[in-house]
């Protein structure tokens, strides 16, 4: 073998280490990549920032009928529920509805809910302004609370979506729970 | 074994003996019959848990094990096969043939190659001593989806760092595979000079070294979500259980074809030798090759359909997934057109040779029909799934390895092995696994999931007939393990060229190879060129 072999081994080499160690970053950039698709496509649900704006005169031949939804996280001892199962609104005007929080424990317990919206499509045109779920909340022992929502669909919502569901997951935040159970809220 | 040449600064001529020398040894041939050695034990450990999971479903109900504990066998048996059998067994033959085919002295770097090996035996005994922890070995199947993976005991730990090292060990071995090829040809051994396996392997060290680092940084992640509180993969803290399946099957796609690709380099070998016939469309073998190297970082998400995903996207990943069939077909149609009219004799590497194009295509077919999306929906998670990869990676990858053994074990033991008991393996082996695993497609398609000890009465006639087959077809590997042991103690001295219709460099040395071969490089033109392969 001529003298620049090993030369040339070490260039091979040392490329191809940079090339795995930007491979390990590259599964981790995946995560925020990640994120970006879905707020941007609406995959999975993921409710974006509202931008649309609400008009005064909405279109009013046209309702869409929202169902609501709520889930309970199975380490969370807690009952959580819509006030209403579906209502129709108009695109383009806000409406207002609620859920209800009751802790059944007889401790103080820390949640927060993760909302979705189905279909994906229809996520992107879906807007809360006001929502329990921006907040973790803390409910004292066998503590009930209202919680509203305020939410309008954008009137450029695809016309063949006619029926939207908000639905909710709520979980026990383990690290707040256990934080207000040392110091108090 | 000789030493060729007293030249060379590296080589130990005092070599230390007994087990120091296997400890420390940096030579190629020696390191490569390590790897080798080793997937033949995982091989086996891997079969024993295979056999305990087909003595649970030899009928319905709970017999022989806690449903926790076959779990644990589904989970460890993949795990095993894949990195402790399946992925060392094709490293082991690059390290023993690669050097040999381009005319090298040795890897590129023999002391990082001794590294990646001996990283291995850890790696397992640490994956392995979790079946003896109290919170018991993995139990969520290999793809170690969470929710379910994290909630298992802490000896998960142990899990996600053998994965590491595995990992580790797989990047070490591609850069040196890699950095060989590029940098230790002999001179005139152009790219499109070079051997068809050397070809499959230069582009699997690539894909090895794209994904193994994804997978490391996937399993980092669920072990912080685990012990480090982070939430990647925890809705109750903001992350997504669904991204984590996306960027496992981003490593997990390719990964499969890094256990297929070094079998088509090694089919494309045998067939040729034995239909003393050059290899029919050299190029367009290449250039196959590329591309399904290519797709596969371009249809991961076909692995989970059933998350839901929108039209557009189905349909992309459907219609990505079904083109591999193009460049597939042409290495089969290729590999049919080496036989066209070839003086094709019937030994028990080209016996291995055609069952692999023949039973790898029922399984390519059947991964087309996974493809489809609304097919899918009825197919995923069945027993359909497990016919169809244990087609591609049993009647595949390792027939091929099987194929790869008779096909060199002259070459590395100077013996011929016994001819008549291979053939014996073969067929014994042959029948049984299309025992083992053809029925499995009817109970999938009937709708008996996967990853269960137990069933429903109407799907017991075929996993009895099923599970028959799969003993039979584990008592036949242990035949297989007498004709290698009585290969490497004697048999009739082989030729350096072994096989009548053998080209190339490796059967340019003598048999068995030396321990330094290629010491001066040898030249390479035309009248060794490996697509020169007409009959003697």
């Amino acid at each position: 073998m001529s003298n620049d072999a090993p030369q040339s081994t070490t260039r091979t080499v040392a490329k191809l280490a940079l090339l795995a160690v930007g491979m390990f970053g590259f599964g981790y950039a995946l995560v925020p990549l990640y994120d970006k698709f879905c707020e941007v496509t609406g995959l999975g649900g993921r409710t974006g920032d509202a931008v649309a704006e609400i008009v005064d005169a909405p279109d009013s031949d046209r309702t869409v009928q929202v169902h609501f939804d709520s889930n309970v996280n199975s380490a969370l001892d807690w009952e959580f529920k819509p006030v209403e199962k579906f209502m129709d609104v108009q695109p383009g005007r806000m409406y207002e509805t609620t859920y209800i929080a009751h802790n059944r424990t007889n401790q103080t317990i820390v949640a927060a809910a993760v909302p979705s919206v189905a279909p994906g499509q229809a996520s992107l045109y879906f807007n809360k302004t006001e929502c329990f779920c921006f907040e973790k909340q803390l409910l004292g022992p066998g503590e009930s609370r209202e919680m509203p929502v305020r939410f309008f669909v954008d009137d450029h919502l695809p016309g063949k979506i006619d029926l939207i569901t908000l639905s909710y997951i709520i979980y026990k935040n383990e690290d707040e729970t256990e934080r207000v159970a040392a110091v108090g809220p | 074994m000789t030493t060729q040449t007293a030249h060379a600064d590296d080589h130990h001529h005092e070599a230390p003996k007994g087990l120091a020398r296997w400890l420390f040894t940096t030579n190629h041939k020696e390191i490569g019959s390590l790897y080798l050695i080793f997937s033949l034990a995982m091989f086996l450990v891997g079969g024993a848990m295979a056999m305990i999971i087909r003595a649970e479903l030899f009928s319905p109900g709970l017999q022989l094990v806690n449903p926790e504990f076959f779990n644990q066998m589904t989970t460890m048996h993949a795990l095993v096969m894949i990195f402790g059998a399946v992925m060392p067994a094709f490293v082991g033959l690059a390290n023993w043939m690669v050097p040999m085919m381009i005319g090298a002295p040795d890897m590129a770097l023999p002391r990082m190659n001794n590294w990646s090996f001996w990283i291995l035996p850890f790696a397992f005994l640490m994956l392995l001593s979790t079946l003896f922890m109290p919170s018991g070995a993995p139990a969520s199947g290999w793809t170690l989806y969470p929710p379910l993976s994290l909630q298992g005991g802490n000896s998960f730990a142990f899990v996600i760092f053998a994965i590491h090292l595995m990992g580790i060990s797989s990047i070490m071995g591609a850069i040196n595979i890699i950095a060989t090829i590029l940098n230790m040809r002999a001179p005139g051994m152009t790219l499109l000079r070079m051997p068809l396996f050397v070809w499959t392997w230069l582009i699997t060290a690539f894909l090895l070294i794209a994904v193994m680092p994804v997978l490391a940084g996937a399993v980092t992640m669920l072990l912080t979500d685990r012990f480090f509180d982070t939430s990647f993969f925890n809705a109750a803290g903001g992350g997504d259980p669904v991204m984590y399946q996306h960027i496992f099957w981003f490593f997990g796609h390719p990964e499969v074809y890094i256990m297929i690709l070094p079998a088509f380099g090694i089919i494309s070998e045998i067939i040729p030798t034995f239909s003393r016939k050059p290899l029919f469309g050299y190029t367009a073998m290449v250039y196959a090759t590329a591309s399904i190297a290519f797709l596969s970082f371009i249809v991961w998400a076909h692995h989970m359909f059933t998350v839901g995903m929108p039209l557009g996207a189905s349909l992309f990943f459907m219609y990505a997934t079904m083109i591999i069939a193009v460049p597939t077909g042409i290495k089969v149609f290729n590999w049919v057109s080496t036989m066209w009219r070839g003086s094709m004799t019937f030994e028990t590497p080209m016996l291995f040779a055609i069952a692999f194009v023949i039973l790898f295509t029922i399984g390519g077919l059947s991964g087309v029909m996974l493809a489809i999306v609304p097919a899918d929906f009825q197919y995923h998670d069945t027993y359909f799934v497990v016919a169809h990869f244990h087609y591609v990676l049993v009647t595949g990858a390792v027939f091929a390895i099987m194929a790869a053994a008779y096909y060199w074990l002259p070459k590395w033991t100077g013996h011929m092995y016994d001819e008549r008991l291979g053939k014996i393996h073969f067929w014994w082996s042959t029948i049984s696994v299309n025992v083992l695993f053809f029925p499995q497609h009817y109970l999938g398609l009937a709708g008996m999931p996967r990853r269960i000890p137990d069933y429903a009465v109407q799907f017991a006639e075929f996993n009895m007939i099923s599970s028959i087959g799969g003993f039979a077809f584990g008592l036949a590997q242990l035949l297989f393990v007498y004709i290698v042991i009585k290969c490497v103690r004697g048999g009739e001295k082989a030729t350096a060229q072994v096989w009548e219709g053998a080209r190339g460099l490796e059967w340019t040395v003598p048999s068995p190879a030396p321990l330094h071969t290629f010491d001066t490089p040898p030249l390479v033109d035309d009248s060794l060129e490996h697509k020169d392969r007409l009959p003697s």
